[in-house]
């Protein structure tokens, strides 16, 4: 029998000792949305295994460009201008290609443009908050933007989120399909925040914080923040059973 | 000493957050002229093969009031049973059906509504057939990690009674949380987070 295609094995476990679980009663909202039955053990069918794939087709010139996608013609988000760039993997260690990155965030005052938000600071004309890339060959990614500031909710009687920007990203398989959120690093609202302290341990919380980058900061332009992201890994598809009709 | 596994942990999952949107559907929570169309959006043709039907989904909390502010994915195969995925070694899916979609629920009335057609059967690891079914990926406020569930069909009964993974629900009484009832054309199917009728979710 030779190597079948990697993109084929079923996923390795989801660590959830290490993903937040779902009720955590400090970030109070989880307490109504949370399934109090234990999960369903399904080792990955065709139907986890697959998953969409996306080509550059989808994407504008400006997609990866958060300064520049909401803006007025020859006008410009205010604010700390950023590149934040990475690389996705998987548990491997593997680059993922082609994967499909998309973020969104509050403006540099911490006001997010939403109909549903209703904190006093002011909306930047010049920023919509919205923007997607896909990974290279290497599982590279890049988008240009402003820093968020950080915001108030409605949680706790004075809770700030620290800033940070929401990432959602696409693997080969829908059951790596995550949603994250990157925050920066020294902010002394990190450790504060009842999101963040859904995740038990502290070394998990690291990987969410990103490094200032001066080795790839632009002189005169933007600073850089690097962010790594991790996929689920999968296994080899050594001595398994072929599925029918392979 | 042994030799070290030397794998990464995977990146911790957080909330989508209320604002989900913005980044998803940005056109939905009127952020035009950024993206074209909202991603996922639309699932079907003209050319797509199969029959045509619309799924109205909601998602209750544990005192049964309807998400506002839910996102909701969905991944199936097409008519003929195969997924258009680099994965799917079996032959090759309608071009002209990608199988995913994305929906938020309605602001207003918790709504989340998709166009799509009805996936044909698709085999377990063992090669038996599993019932059609649609892959369902909830996010929101207050959830951490992403929910993962199936909507079957209850129009597919006997499919039902031997698919290998209802089979595996050990309290019997919760399997119909997974199956969507048949109205005309539409399948509507009501998720609950919490409580007493509490949808079957998935570790997968």
């Amino acid at each position: 029998m030779t190597d079948r295609n990697p993109d084929t094995g079923a996923f390795f476990t989801r660590d959830r000792t290490w993903h937040p679980p779902a009720y955590t009663p400090d970030y109070k909202t989880s307490v109504l949305r949370s399934p109090q039955r234990a999960l369903l053990a399904l080792d990955g069918t065709l139907s986890e295994i697959t998953g969409p794939v996306f080509g550059h087709a989808i994407l504008g010139e400006l997609d990866n460009d958060l300064i520049h996608n909401f803006a007025r013609s020859g006008e410009a988000a205010i604010g700390e201008r950023l590149i934040v760039h990475g690389r996705v993997l998987d548990e491997n260690g593997r680059g993922v290609p082609g994967a499909l990155i998309e973020v969104w965030q509050a403006n540099a005052g911490g006001r997010y443009r939403h109909k549903k938000e209703g904190y006093l600071a002011a909306l930047d004309p010049n920023f919509g908050g919205c923007g997607r890339c896909i990974t290279d060959e290497n599982g590279n990614y890049r988008f240009r933007t402003v820093k968020p500031g950080p915001y108030p909710w409605p949680n706790g009687p004075n809770d700030w989120r620290p800033a940070h920007i929401h990432f959602s990203v696409f693997g080969h398989g829908f059951a790596q399909r995550l949603i994250t959120q990157m925050y920066f690093e020294g902010d002394p609202l990190i450790w504060r925040c009842p999101i963040v302290r859904t995740i038990p341990d502290q070394r998990a919380v690291e990987r969410l914080i990103a490094p200032l980058d001066m080795a790839n900061t632009i002189p005169m332009d933007a600073r850089a923040y690097k962010f790594d992201i991790v996929l689920r890994g999968r296994r080899s598809t050594l001595f398994e059973n072929r599925l029918d009709g392979n | 000493m042994v030799q070290s596994l030397d794998r990464l942990k995977e990146s911790p999952s957080q909330t989508a957050g209320p604002y989900v949107h913005i980044g998803l559907t940005p056109n939905f929570c009127g952020i035009g002229g950024v993206y074209k169309n909202d991603l996922g959006s639309i699932m079907v043709n003209d050319q797509t093969r199969g029959e045509r039907i619309e799924l109205r989904i909601r998602v209750l909390d544990g005192t049964g009031t309807p998400l506002k502010d839910a996102l909701v994915e969905i991944w199936q195969a097409d008519a003929g049973g195969l997924y258009n995925s680099p994965g799917e070694l079996r032959g090759t899916a309608d071009p002209n059906f990608l199988g995913w979609g994305r929906q938020p629920t309605d602001m207003e009335t918790g709504l989340c509504v998709f166009q799509t057609i009805k996936p044909g059967r698709v085999p377990f690891r063992d090669g038996r057939l599993m019932a059609p079914h649609i892959t369902l990926w909830i996010v929101a406020r207050g959830i951490n990690i992403g929910l993962h569930t199936r909507l079957y069909f209850s129009d597919e009964e006997k499919a039902n009674a031997e698919d290998p993974i209802l089979a595996r629900i050990e309290h019997r009484v919760r399997v119909p949380t997974l199956v969507a009832e048949r109205q005309g054309d539409v399948f509507v199917f009501d998720v609950h987070l919490q409580g007493e009728k509490e949808t079957v979710f998935f570790d997968s």
